[in-house]
């Protein structure tokens, strides 16, 4: 296949994995928000997707963690690897990122990426291409520690905003909290553009250094940069729905004070490791804030059992995605034909998941009628 | 292998620190608010003068957080532009 073509090919799976990003995301800045009828499902996604679309331009010390920490570009180089063993990774992300989504659940996006690349690398260069300290260092301790640290300091937010405003007015707080809400979840909204679209710039920039169309020495072009704030900006204003109902109704019954608490500890844990260049999963900031926040209110309510459900799939993630990576970069090794069937595969596939959330849809319209028998249980903490 | 542990416990300690003060502040705020209403706790430990002013002092401060955040983040853009 010709080399520029597939260089376009790769540069659109990697936006349709931008925008399966977005709307996978839009849950961690407006789930809570919706939740506590601080925004409308509506304005949350529109106010979401303009926000990430801004937030992409903020930041670009994530978008080279991908290319610099995880992968050894020399290799990649020497090797003369083509773009589609990218394209092949990218594929483990997106079925996984849709199957996550069809269940409603918050997993996370960057760990989908990683797995994939590194399934599609191993295939393709065995071992030598992949910087397993980095691994370490850059996503699999943050991933542990990061919803470890958002819940506790989501948590003791929660308990101390509780115990201040006990003294006030029912009323006043509520809508204090509500007002403060829509400021907290912009800025979510905001952080996450300056996190997860970096990792696409990645991805694209590593395509164009894979085909030498790019030196490792160059940054991130300006075209690649709007292309991908674009995409996920679209995504996001989409809405994943079921996994908005997930995180606002399903972890527990969510009040204006611990949605405050939970999207400023998101925000605020995002930018800053944004700023220091960790590759932080949004994902599993704010769901390990929305479930501090939960639990932080004296008698609270907690489904714990989603949180399981979530750990699972937590844990599946970079296994899963590395294994649909591997098996897209083996074919894609075969040749055009190989090529050609993963992308018939990969679109069949995500028509399939697509269809599949037909049955039971989730809109801006019922997203927060939570189904019998999944409604968080009071618990007498 | 390196774990850059001093970053990450800056990004814990940054975390826990801003959101306690931001949540602590806006609470402060709401129960200023509340002494403009009767019947309240807030009502009988200060005037609603004085709940109204430290209501929007409060505010204010949380604004010049946000701010102060924001800036950061253009701070690095600014950067990254003249770089």
């Amino acid at each position: 296949m010709d080399l520029t073509l597939i260089v376009i090919v790769v540069i659109v799976t990697a936006l349709a994995f931008d925008f399966t990003n977005g709307f996978h995301d839009t849950a961690n800045a407006m789930a809570t928000s919706i939740a506590t009828g601080a925004l409308k499902p509506r304005t949350a996604v529109i106010i979401a997707g303009a926000l990430n679309f801004v937030g992409a331009f903020l930041s670009v010390t994530v978008a080279t963690t991908i290319s610099k920490d995880l992968f050894d570009q020399s290799q990649i180089i020497a090797s003369g690897i083509g773009p589609q063993v990218i394209f092949a990774g990218l594929c483990g992300a997106i079925l996984w990122n849709l199957l996550t989504w069809l269940l409603g659940l918050p997993s996370s996006s960057s760990h989908a990426l990683f797995g994939g690349l590194i399934g599609a690398m191993l295939v393709a260069l065995g071992t030598g291409a992949i910087k397993f300290g980095g691994i370490v260092t850059a996503v699999l301790l943050p991933a542990v520690l990061s919803p470890i640290i958002a819940g506790i300091v989501s948590l003791i937010a929660t308990y101390i905003g509780y115990r201040i405003a006990e003294r006030g007015a029912e009323n006043t707080v509520r809508a204090g909290f509500k007002a403060g809400q829509i400021v907290s979840a912009s800025m979510v909204a905001l952080a996450h553009g300056t996190n997860d679209a970096q990792k696409t710039m990645g991805v694209i920039t590593l395509t164009l250094i894979a085909a030498q169309m790019l030196t490792p020495a160059d940054g991130v072009p300006f075209w690649v940069k709007f292309v991908c704030a674009a995409a996920i900006a679209l995504g996001t204003y989409l809405g994943g729905w079921r996994i908005i109902r997930t995180l606002g109704k399903r972890v527990g019954e969510i009040e204006t004070p611990q949605g405050f608490a939970a999207e400023t500890t998101s925000g605020v844990l995002i930018l800053a490791s944004s700023s220091l260049g960790f590759a932080l999963s949004t994902t599993q900031v704010a769901s390990g804030s929305i479930f501090g926040a939960a639990a932080g209110k004296r008698l609270a309510t907690v489904q714990w059992s989603v949180a399981g459900q979530m750990a699972v799939a937590w844990l599946l993630t970079l296994p899963a995605a590395a294994a649909v990576g591997a098996i897209a970069s083996a074919a894609t090794n075969t040749g055009v034909i190989g090529t050609i069937l993963v992308i018939v595969v990969v679109i069949a596939l995500s028509v399939g998941i697509f269809l599949a959330s037909r049955r039971k849809p989730v809109t801006a319209d019922n997203v927060n009628d939570v189904p019998a028998g999944k409604q968080p249980v009071p618990v007498a903490a | 292998m390196t774990i850059n542990w001093g970053a990450l416990l800056l990004v814990a300690g940054v975390a826990l620190a801003v959101t306690v003060v931001v949540v602590a502040l806006v609470a402060v705020a709401m129960v200023g608010f509340s002494a403009r209403e009767t019947g309240t706790a807030a009502q009988g430990a200060m005037s609603p003068a004085v709940g109204t002013a430290l209501g929007y002092a409060c505010i204010v401060v949380v604004g010049l957080i946000v701010l102060f955040g924001l800036g950061l983040v253009a701070k690095d853009v600014l950067t990254h532009l003249f770089a």
